[in-house]
């Protein structure tokens, strides 16, 4: 068959959306925003505690009913350093690579958290080591994830 | 009111990284004829249609009506199905509920994806949650990475061991013509490919393809009627989780777990790596090939590398994994599955030229996606 030339239709979309966090995310946000605090919550009946809280347990399906603070410290239970350069959706810009992708189980809590890890070294990290929280500064904050600037690793020896 | 249920007829393109000589009517049509023809039958034969594709990868929102010249749909009964990756084998299993009620006789199920159409990162980061998850989540690789990282430390896994199944798929899908990648590649190339997402290299990961695939599934009477050798449905499963990826359990693939023991228990399966014949696993990256194959009952957790080095689940081994080559080869994502359902089929009616195990009776094909789920379909020679 003779090669004919093929075309392409490009086109770039924004698309602005507005998520209601409701009233568990929020509490846990502005507990963040405004206290540098991590509120987590338990279910009554498996006993596990959730972070972020919600208003039911899937495998349960019941509400948790008693808010739980959790400590900004804990392991990182798993990890990949990211070296792939994508389009971030959420600012339609690249975001920027190496980083540490990371699954934090805070002390005390049994789901983990999903966040950045500031060290980029496989070979400084493994699953158990201990991590902690490091804030933005008082003024920075404004209510979302992101108020955690990233997990550091402690100083204290990890397990 | 139910009946049994076989699949009597299997399309595909030829999966290539872009298809940029059809649009994605056209690419559904291509998987569409080639099915029709396997089973030898015209639209006119098909009673209902079943089609999916991923959320948000083309843009296209109602794929259902904007497909409909290319699926033949034209005037019949239609329904769009998405469910992450795992988007082709819930379309396999909702096409066997479609026949199996008996509301509907011969039904024709359509997975599909152009992926060069796609910002695949950016469209799969848009499944996570946005205010909890989406600012960190990274994708499809880093997500399965995570897991890796858990499997490695717990079981003393090496990144080589994970190695030598991409070279099995690779290997295998050389006898693949549909496939997307066809030359064999040795431990040391996967090794010093580029570190993409640590400990996930750019050989460890499905590629990213344009494709799409095609199932007939009919009643138990049609079947017999119109296939010598129908690949009957035995059982199906089927287990989703969860909402936040942080409530996922990296150390186990539990959803793998409960589903094969369902399916396994329904009909009375006690050793699967004697009693199944082939298996096409839904497996997105090398690491799955050990640590879910040991979910599936195969051996004890953290054994699996042996399966791998004394080649047990190569193509002349006890059970063959992918003929196909699997995952690893194509990765056109709505299609995925179902084509896992598709090639598990041929292998059952004995049509997988340059590919085909000898007498196969059980063929597992596997579906994977969103928080770590798992769909199964168990496909037999015999209906009951």
């Amino acid at each position: 068959m003779e090669k004919s030339e093929l075309l392409h239709l490009q086109v770039v979309v924004e698309l602005p959306y507005r998520w209601a966090a409701g009233r568990n995310g929020s509490l846990m946000l502005k507990a963040l925003r405004d206290e540098k605090k991590i509120i987590g919550n338990r279910c009554p009946e498996c006993r596990k505690v959730y972070v972020p809280p919600r208003a039911v347990c899937g495998p349960c399906f019941i509400a948790p009913d008693e808010t739980v603070e959790l400590p900004a410290t804990g392991i990182l239970a798993g990890y990949s350093v990211v070296n792939y350069p994508f389009i971030d959706p959420e600012t339609g810009e690249k975001r920027p690579v190496p980083y540490t992708y990371g699954y934090i189980q805070l002390d005390g809590c049994d789901s983990y958290l999903s966040h950045f890890v500031n060290e980029t070294d496989p070979a400084r990290l493994s699953p158990g080591l201990r991590v902690e929280a490091v804030f933005k500064p008082d003024g920075e904050r404004v209510g979302q994830m992101q108020d955690i600037l990233h997990f550091k690793v402690s100083e204290e020896k990890g397990g | 009111m139910s009946q049994r249920v076989g699949i009597i007829g299997f399309g595909q393109t030829y999966h290539r990284s872009r298809r940029d000589d059809v649009n994605g009517v056209e690419l559904i049509n291509e998987a569409v004829r080639a099915a029709l023809e396997d089973a030898e039958l015209t639209i006119d034969d098909i009673d209902a249609v079943v089609i999916g594709n991923m959320d948000h990868f083309e843009a296209v929102n109602y794929v259902d009506t904007w497909s409909v010249d290319g699926s033949g749909a034209w005037m019949k009964p239609l329904i769009k199905l998405t469910t992450g990756g795992t988007t082709g084998s819930t379309l396999g299993i909702a096409g066997y509920h479609h026949t199996a009620s008996e509301l509907f006789d011969v039904v024709l199920v359509i997975g599909w994806e152009k992926n060069s159409e796609s910002d695949t990162t950016g469209a799969i980061i848009t499944c996570s949650d946005p205010i909890f998850d989406r600012f960190s989540f990274s994708g499809a690789l880093p997500g399965l990475a995570v897991e890796a990282s858990t499997y490695m430390k717990r079981y003393g896994i090496t990144e080589e061991d994970a190695a030598l199944v991409t070279v099995r798929d690779r290997e295998h899908g050389a006898n693949n013509p549909y496939a997307q990648l066809q030359k064999p590649v040795t431990v040391e190339e996967v090794m010093q490919s580029p570190m993409l997402s640590w400990p996930v290299k750019l050989l460890d990961i499905c590629p990213r393809s344009d494709g799409a695939a095609a199932v007939i599934f009919a009643g138990e009477q049609k079947a017999k009627k119109l296939s010598p050798r129908p690949a009957w449905v035995l059982s199906t499963a089927v287990r989703h989780s969860h909402s936040y990826f942080g409530d996922i359990n990296y150390e186990e693939i539990h959803t793998m777990q409960e589903a094969v023991k369902e399916l396994y228990k329904n009909v009375g399966i006690k050793e699967p790596l004697k009693e199944l014949d082939v298996v096409e696993l839904y497996q997105p990256y090398s690491f799955a090939g050990l640590k879910w194959i040991e979910a599936m009952g195969l051996c004890k957790p953290g054994e699996s590398p042996r399966l791998l080095r004394d080649k047990v689940t190569h193509m002349d081994g006890e059970l063959p994994f992918n003929p196909s080559g699997g995952v690893i080869c194509t990765n056109c994502i709505g299609a995925t599955g179902l084509l896992r359902i598709g090639e598990a089929a041929l292998q059952v009616m004995g049509r997988a030229p340059g590919r085909q195990v000898p007498d196969v009776n059980l063929a597992l094909s596997t579906g994977f996606g969103g928080a770590y789920w798992t769909d199964l379909m168990l496909l037999g020679s015999r209906p009951w």
